[in-house]
């Protein structure tokens, strides 16, 4: 009987198993990222901007070009290939603490510019790599191990909603956030993220997909539970949706 | 008919990228080095190529390491401070092994100092800047001209040895008028970029990683030791210095850049005085030359180095020399070059402290 497969790797994505914790969220996105780059016919085009934190070495995952940027300079980095190559797709691949700290101003500025880049922001309320400190997206009251009695506002400030600021600008063709929580979510999580390459393939500016994830090692719960709080807590806080959309 | 132009210095060095084939650049403005990324900003769209003003000199220096990493001829340009900012970038681009020409069109500091020349950025030119074991290859015009025919070797040879060369100038030059000619440097065997570069996915049949992250210790020594054996291969390769009246010279005058070309008029006046002076001028200040200064005629009783800072160079010239030949120091930092009367005045003193004839 002939074989019919319905499911199977991603070609952009190499076969080895990742470096991650489990029950963390990156590698569920770096298949979304691949089986998008696949459906679009893109991968020889492609280039992946990897950035510091957790998520280092996502060139060990995704097969395409990939340069490596300093903490939070990936959409700078994104921009100098962006703009010597315009024929090339390219997306950056960033942390909270990347993004939203070390990088504001870069990430601030690539979105103004309407750089043609699609931004995968994975936002998991704390430093992964570094183990565990507060983030710019660390919420109120979360304990992390540099606000051991819970993030203060008067201290620390309010978490930071990048989405919401960044949809403020006129350059952005498309601004989401998603997440990929559960089977329900991961569709739509798709679904921006092949948008934002639409975006970019069309020509309409820059795009950022923000993916609400979890860090069960640094959150200090078992997966389940972790996913159960990003559900409880970060979903009020962050509403999930499309903040932009390209002008029609 | 002579092709000599008269041109402003920031902006004769921006024509010397262009007819280098460089066509993107990316900077953030900073005093006196504001009509080079003004003049890309006119000229780069004429040759199709693209200037883009960065949000700060940590973005610019960042745009340059994913320019360059594709392999195309990119540059920046910066003053003091600006360096200081991009120093990040420029570790990461040097990690990576990614070519790229900076141009420093050095200021008096330390910190907001002031915006009038200075060299006091020798060290952080030559020694590092940034963080990790990595050099720039460093190239100190005295000239305009020097400054166009450098510049334009520069993108040679940052492709020749895949890393950052920094054209080490100061506001002198920038802010002055000079006639110059724009003339290109002998070519050079240079490696195929489509080897290594990003975005020939396709044709290499095989994707491009630029990077500079090693967790394994082996690998990190490994990638180390590849990177120092391309900087003595540079030190094999490109030292260049400028001997003047060195043969039976009894004391000699270490400068360089601006500063050395006005030692040198000192190096004329004293020897029309009969006292036997001569001029070392590294043009090459990484790799330095140290082997000048090992050599030097057994005529030579002192030196006296010169620059427009506190004194950076004398550490290289003492290296040089060992411990035989006594070294001074003369200098101002920014904004206050040493003048010819002042060099030959204290070129004068030590004639006479150490008995030159
Ligand atoms: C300039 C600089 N500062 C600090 C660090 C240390 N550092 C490495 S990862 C990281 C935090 C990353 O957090 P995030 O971006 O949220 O990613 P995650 O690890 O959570 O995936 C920091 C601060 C660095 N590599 N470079
Ligand atoms: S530390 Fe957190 S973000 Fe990093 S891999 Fe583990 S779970 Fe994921």
């Amino acid at each position: 009987m002939a074989e019919t497969r319905i499911f199977e790797r991603p070609r952009a994505l190499y076969d080895v198993a990742t470096h991650y914790c489990p029950g963390c969220m990156h590698g569920t996105v770096h298949r979304i990222i691949a089986e998008v780059i696949d459906e679009l016919g893109i991968q020889e085009r492609t280039f992946g901007v990897a950035p510091v934190g957790c998520s280092v070495f996502v060139y060990n995952y995704i097969d395409t070009d990939m340069c490596e940027a300093a903490h939070g300079r990936a959409p700078a980095v994104a921009t100098g290939i962006k703009r010597v190559r315009p024929d090339m797709i390219g997306f950056t691949y960033q942390g909270d603490g990347d993004l939203a700290s070390i990088g504001t101003a870069e990430i601030i500025h690539a979105a103004n510019r309407g750089e043609r880049i699609s931004v995968i922001f994975i936002n998991n309320a704390i430093y992964g790599m570094t183990g565990g400190q507060m983030a710019p997206t660390t919420l109120l009251d979360q304990k992390t191990t540099t606000s051991p009695r819970g993030r203060d506002p008067k201290a620390h400030g309010y978490p930071m909603r990048m989405c919401e600021m960044l949809a403020t600008l006129a350059a952005p063709g498309y601004i989401a956030r998603v997440t990929v929580a559960e089977p329900k979510y991961i569709t739509k999580a798709k679904q921006a993220i092949k948008k934002a390459f639409q975006v970019q393939i069309d020509d309409r500016g820059f795009s950022m997909v923000e993916v609400l994830s979890t860090c069960p090692t640094n959150w200090g719960m078992r997966p389940v539970d972790a996913k159960k709080w990003l559900i409880e807590n970060m979903i009020p806080y962050y509403p999930l949706g499309e903040f932009k959309q390209p002008e029609e | 008919m002579s092709d000599r132009v008269l041109m402003k210095g920031n902006e004769a060095l921006a024509e010397a990228a262009v007819q280098a084939g460089c066509r993107h650049f990316f900077g953030y403005p900073i005093t006196p080095q504001n009509e080079l990324p003004e003049y890309m900003s006119r000229r780069l769209p004429e040759v199709g190529g693209v200037y883009l003003q960065a949000e700060s000199e940590v973005a610019a220096i960042n745009m340059l390491m994913g320019a360059g990493a594709t392999g195309e001829r990119i540059m920046t340009s910066s003053s003091s401070p600006g360096i200081s900012l991009m120093s990040e970038g420029i570790s990461y681009i040097a990690g990576a092994e990614v070519p790229c020409v900076l141009i420093n069109m050095v200021r008096g500091g330390p910190g907001l100092g002031g915006i009038l020349p200075g060299q006091a950025d020798y060290l952080q030119a030559t020694k590092g800047g940034g963080h990790g074991d990595y050099h720039l290859l460093v190239l100190a015009p005295s000239t305009l001209q020097e400054g166009l025919d450098l510049t334009m070797l520069a993108f040679d040879l940052a492709e020749k040895y895949r890393n950052p060369v920094m054209v080490l100038a100061d506001g002198f030059m920038g802010q002055m008028m000079e006639a110059v000619e724009f003339r290109k440097p002998e070519p050079m065997d240079l490696p195929d970029k489509r080897e290594w570069a990003i975005g020939y996915m396709k044709e290499r049949g095989g994707r491009s990683l630029v990077e500079s992250v090693h967790l394994d210790p082996d690998e990190l020594d490994e990638h180390n030791e590849k990177l120092q054996a391309k900087y003595r291969r540079m030190r094999d390769e490109e030292i260049r210095v400028e001997t003047y009246r060195l043969d039976d010279a009894e004391l000699v005058v270490a400068a360089f850049g601006t500063t050395a070309r006005i030692a040198r008029s000192s190096v004329d006046t004293l020897r029309e005085q009969g006292v036997k002076v001569g001029l070392v001028r590294p043009i090459t200040v990484y790799p330095f030359p140290y082997e000048t200064f090992e050599t030097l005629p057994e005529s030579v009783k002192a030196i006296l180095t010169v620059e427009m800072n506190c004194g950076q160079m004398i550490e290289d010239v003492k290296l040089g020399v060992g411990h035989d030949i006594p070294v001074s120091f003369f200098g101002h930092s920014g904004g206050h070059p040493p003048q010819v009367e002042e060099i030959t005045e204290k070129l004068t003193e030590l004639a006479r402290e150490r008995g030159c004839a």
